[in-house]
């Protein structure tokens, strides 16, 4: 795991939301941080290129511009793991994947502009894989806030 | 979700433009209005759009949750009873601790559970502390739960469109 300075986990605690939009805005945003704009975005290459940061950017809600998000899980056999694992993350339509201790080993998330392009995606997937899909849509969304603070 | 927002072309350009991330240059926004062809006060403007609209829930950083010490992620599930799902869903998803929470189909027979609470800890002990924290509120409404612990990030690649 990546050794984190207290710096770099106030840049992980503070920058997760609320980015400015102004001209110069990792400069704006350094001043909270308390290091210079320049070296704000050092060190967001850094968190990014040792991959403690994913993305630094925009989160988009598929739904909201008429896409579709959807979780689904695959059984797969020990022995094909890592071929079907390949397999299903060249879509680009899977936007995550977990391996999981489950019967159902394999989580997903595929994420497609269009309603239709979900069953699209499924029947891609069963069809290179020869697994069948198992889809969870969601009925209803209670909470969601993808923000944890650093604690390494 | 029924209030789709219609995106015009620069809107969508826009979202291409930065879903790999915002360019790490001193002016960010003036760059990616170069290469869509607007301003960079128009980027600027559309995107406060799309964040007041939720079309782009935030802007910032996306830590790898292993990496930043949330070594333990479980995803608990729950069999709720369909009447009394929506009032405990909402519960669930207030917990400090819920990072998301779902109603999802049940896929019987082997697949009782329709409520999913994603729960992240520094170690499987504290996710299981949690989980535990959940069932009691679940209360007898639960008829029963798992927790389906991550064992490895195959893929955290985001959306693209």
């Amino acid at each position: 795991m990546p050794e984190l300075d207290a710096v770099d986990r106030k840049i992980i605690d503070k920058l997760q939301g609320d980015f400015p939009l102004c001209d110069e805005p990792y400069a704006a945003a350094a001043v909270q941080l308390g290091v210079s704009g320049d070296e704000l975005l050092e060190r967001l290459q850094r968190l990014l290129d040792t991959r403690v940061l994913t993305r630094f950017g925009p989160l988009v809600h598929i739904e909201r511009m008429g896409g579709a998000f959807v979780l689904a899980a695959l059984q797969v056999p020990e022995e094909r793991y890592d071929e079907v694992a390949d397999l299903v993350n060249a879509l680009p339509e899977v936007a995550h994947n977990y391996r999981r201790e489950h019967a159902l080993n394999m989580w997903f998330v595929l994420a497609t502009e269009t309603q239709g392009g979900i069953g699209a995606a499924i029947a891609r997937i069963e069809e290179v894989t020869g697994l069948p899909v198992h889809a969870f849509p969601k009925e209803r969304e209670y909470f969601v806030e993808m923000k944890l603070a650093a604690r390494a | 979700m029924s209030d789709a927002a219609k995106l015009d072309a620069i809107d969508r350009a826009l979202i291409v433009a930065t879903q790999g991330g915002l360019p790490l240059v001193a002016r960010p926004y003036q760059l990616i209005g170069e290469q869509v062809g607007v301003s960079g006060q128009e980027v600027m403007a559309r995107l406060q759009a799309m964040l007041d609209a939720g079309i782009i829930r935030r802007i910032g950083a996306v830590p790898n949750h292993y990496a930043i010490g949330w070594t333990a992620n479980g995803m608990t599930v729950w069999d709720v009873a369909d009447e009394r799902v929506d009032e405990l869903g909402g519960y669930v998803g207030s917990l400090d601790f819920v990072t998301h929470c779902y109603r999802r189909p049940r896929a019987l027979p082997d697949w009782p559970y329709n409520l999913f609470a994603m729960v992240h800890g520094s170690s499987r002990d504290e996710v299981r502390d949690k989980a535990a924290r959940i069932a009691a509120l679940l209360g007898e409404a639960s008829r029963g739960g798992d927790i389906l612990f991550s064992t490895r990030i195959l893929k955290k690649a985001g959306l693209r469109i």
